[in-house]
């Protein structure tokens, strides 16, 4: 049996998460021992065609282009996993779904009609069928071997769905939020990031979008008890995951 | 079968000396200190590290370390942690196994040795919560091994509570502010004009030939006194209480009240409760393999009835609402903690309120639960 085809490709976003793949540095050769390293621009020009047995994307749809792109590559996925906040939520250029994309492109570059562009930023799985999304901004290493690992023994992966929290608690941090008063988003964080804000003391980003149960109503008062005023809280929900804390906001 | 021996009083001095001791013997101490802007458990090379002269303030959602007039060491009320994240630790390897080139699997049971650990200043509430965990893992038919080598070894020193916090309810649970049993020496810490001292009670053979090899006195009555009142007065400053009804009873009849949508309406759903208690004991299996295929490890891990996952089953979560999921934990803690394990899951020591972010009370749910049973 020849060895499974990996293939890694990406829409709009900024690379650090495929980085994350080379990153593996001390598994990245017996990773390479284990798949077929078939389509990974960012390691190598040199490229196979599909189909392909698992295919990691990164980046979100922003444009008509996008779009049609990623049914492609989805044609020729047999297990197809999302990577990273653009692929998963759209990524920070989501903002652009509040917003109106077409006074930006007007103020922004100087011939706008060169400028093709949808008016919203959307993850991956709102186009195609996606069989795991890898949240993170960027994705976490050890996340991304274990989803690759799990892949390769038929099982599934070890991801866990709750809050940054618990990892808070797990490795020992004191809250943040009860002992220092630092606004913190980890209630209602996805884990997987190994809480590391919290241990040195910052309070969390939610760069990993919201956890699989959240309340996020619920936070907002103590947003407001720490400091926060209605454009800080906004700022706070509307970074890397913005249309998926904006999506919870509203439910 | 020997007597066991008279109370004696320590001075910092002898405190050190003790501690000095443990270290001596090949014991890893723990015990409270500063970090972080937080009294935390943590490994103690000298007794020195231990918070003289802080104390904390205590509220729903809320933990301030505060500098007291005096240089009491143990002055202060539950912290982030609980000896449960010693002896029940959040992730532990089971075992692992390898699968050679013929195919062979060899399984290999987790055999490290357990640190072997003194406790040092371990509450009344917290003394009860290791009983109540001591049976959930290791006094039915299936035994938490790790636990059990774990505990076996531990040289408890309880630190009795004499400034309890404005989220404490010891009393109304049985469990404080006074130790009774369970420790291998028991501490009062006394400060008054005569001085900054420790009334110390031995509990077992093994605390009275450790008081032996460290300078002490014999109790004087005064220290003894002294110890005894301001154990007494802890008992009259709990912060909160528990309604004074069977609690079993309660739980079992609030299965359908309104205030769990209420309650749930303000729970983040973020597990912090379940992590900070230290008698929740739940944990989920982990398996981890390596990218060939040819070694696999099973790890146990701390879980919570918080996490969808938890009951996640064929088809999905069985406790999918976070009413459902809160009414989970609060009736299993109060309520069916009693058939599974003849005691509440409940110790008083208000980690769960201090440490819930958005500051849910159980005290207060459970005496809204109560006046919405009784209208």
């Amino acid at each position: 049996m020849s060895a499974p085809t990996l293939a890694v490709f990406k829409l709009a976003s900024c690379d650090g998460c495929q980085l994350t793949l080379l990153d593996c540095e001390d598994e990245l050769l017996g990773l390479a021992g284990q798949v077929r390293i078939s389509h990974f621009l960012e390691a190598s020009s040199a490229v196979r065609p599909g189909p392909y047995d698992l295919t990691l994307v990164e980046g979100s749809i922003t444009t008509a282009a996008d779009a049609e792109r990623i049914r492609e590559i989805r044609a020729a996925s047999r297990h197809l996993v999302t990577i990273g906040a653009c692929a998963t939520a759209g990524g920070i250029q989501a903002l652009r779904n509040f917003a109106d994309v077409d006074e930006y492109r007007r103020t922004v570059y100087a011939r706008p009609e060169y400028i093709s562009a949808l008016a919203t930023s959307t993850p991956v799985s709102a186009h195609v069928d996606v069989d795991f999304e890898l949240r993170g901004c960027p994705i976490d290493r050890r996340q991304l071997l274990e989803v690759i690992t799990a892949y390769l023994s038929g099982r599934k992966p070890d991801v866990p769905d709750h809050s940054v929290c618990f990892e808070c608690k797990r490795r020992g941090t004191v809250c943040v939020t009860v002992a220092h008063g630092t606004p913190c988003l980890g209630p209602v964080t996805h884990a997987g990031c190994g809480a590391i804000c919290p241990a040195y003391g910052r309070g969390c980003y939610g760069c990993f979008g919201p956890s699989g149960s959240v309340n996020l109503p619920a936070l907002i008062p103590l947003l407001r008890r720490d400091g926060m005023d209605d454009r800080d809280t906004e700022r706070f929900l509307h970074t890397f995951n913005t249309a998926a804390f904006e999506a919870e906001l509203r439910s | 079968m020997t007597t066991p021996a008279a109370p004696a009083v320590l001075d910092r001095t002898g405190l050190n000396a003790l501690v000095e001791a443990l270290v001596a013997s090949g014991r890893t101490v723990i015990g409270p200190t500063v970090r972080d802007a937080a009294i935390v458990l943590a490994e103690l090379g000298s007794a020195e590290e231990l918070p003289y002269g802080w104390g904390v303030e205590l509220e729903a959602g809320h933990y301030r370390l505060r500098r007291r007039n005096d240089e009491a060491a143990f002055a202060h009320s539950a912290g982030p942690q609980s000896w449960k994240n010693f002896l029940h630790p959040q992730r532990e390897k089971l075992w692992s196994a390898d699968r050679s080139a013929d195919g062979q699997l060899t399984v290999q049971a987790e055999s490290a040795a357990a640190p072997s650990y003194a406790f040092l200043g371990v509450r009344p509430c917290d003394l009860r919560a290791i009983a109540i965990q001591d049976r959930v893992l290791t006094g039915g038919h299936f035994k938490d091994s790790g636990y059990q080598e774990r505990r076996k070894g531990a040289f408890l020193i309880a630190a009795e509570c004499t400034e309890p916090g404005a989220t404490c309810f010891c009393v109304s649970m049985g469990s404080g502010p006074g130790a009774d049993a369970g420790f291998d020496l028991a501490l009062t810490e006394v400060v008054d004009q005569a001085g900054h001292r420790f009334f110390v009670r031995v509990g077992t053979e093994e605390g009275a030939e450790l008081l032996a090899e460290v300078p002490h006195r014999a109790a004087d009555s005064t220290t003894r006194e002294s110890a005894r009142t301001a154990v007494a007065d802890a008992a009259d400053r709990m912060g909160r209480s528990m309604p004074p009804v069977s609690l079993q009873r309660l739980m079992g009849a609030s299965l359908e009240a309104d205030r769990w949508d209420d309650v749930a309406a303000r729970c983040l759903t973020c597990g912090n409760c379940t992590m900070v208690c230290p008698t929740c004991f739940c944990t989920t299996t982990e398996e981890v393999t390596d990218l060939t295929g040819d070694h696999a490890e099973r790890w146990q891990r701390w879980d919570s009835c918080f996490d969808l996952d938890f009951s996640h089953i064929h088809g999905g979560p069985v406790r999918k609402s976070p009413h459902s999921r809160y009414r989970q934990w609060l009736t299993h803690k109060l309520g069916t903690w009693h058939d599974q394990f003849d005691s509440s899951g409940c110790v008083g020591c208000g980690r769960c309120i201090v440490w819930c972010p958005v500051g849910i009370d159980i005290t207060e749910e459970v005496s809204a639960l109560q006046e919405e049973a009784e209208r």
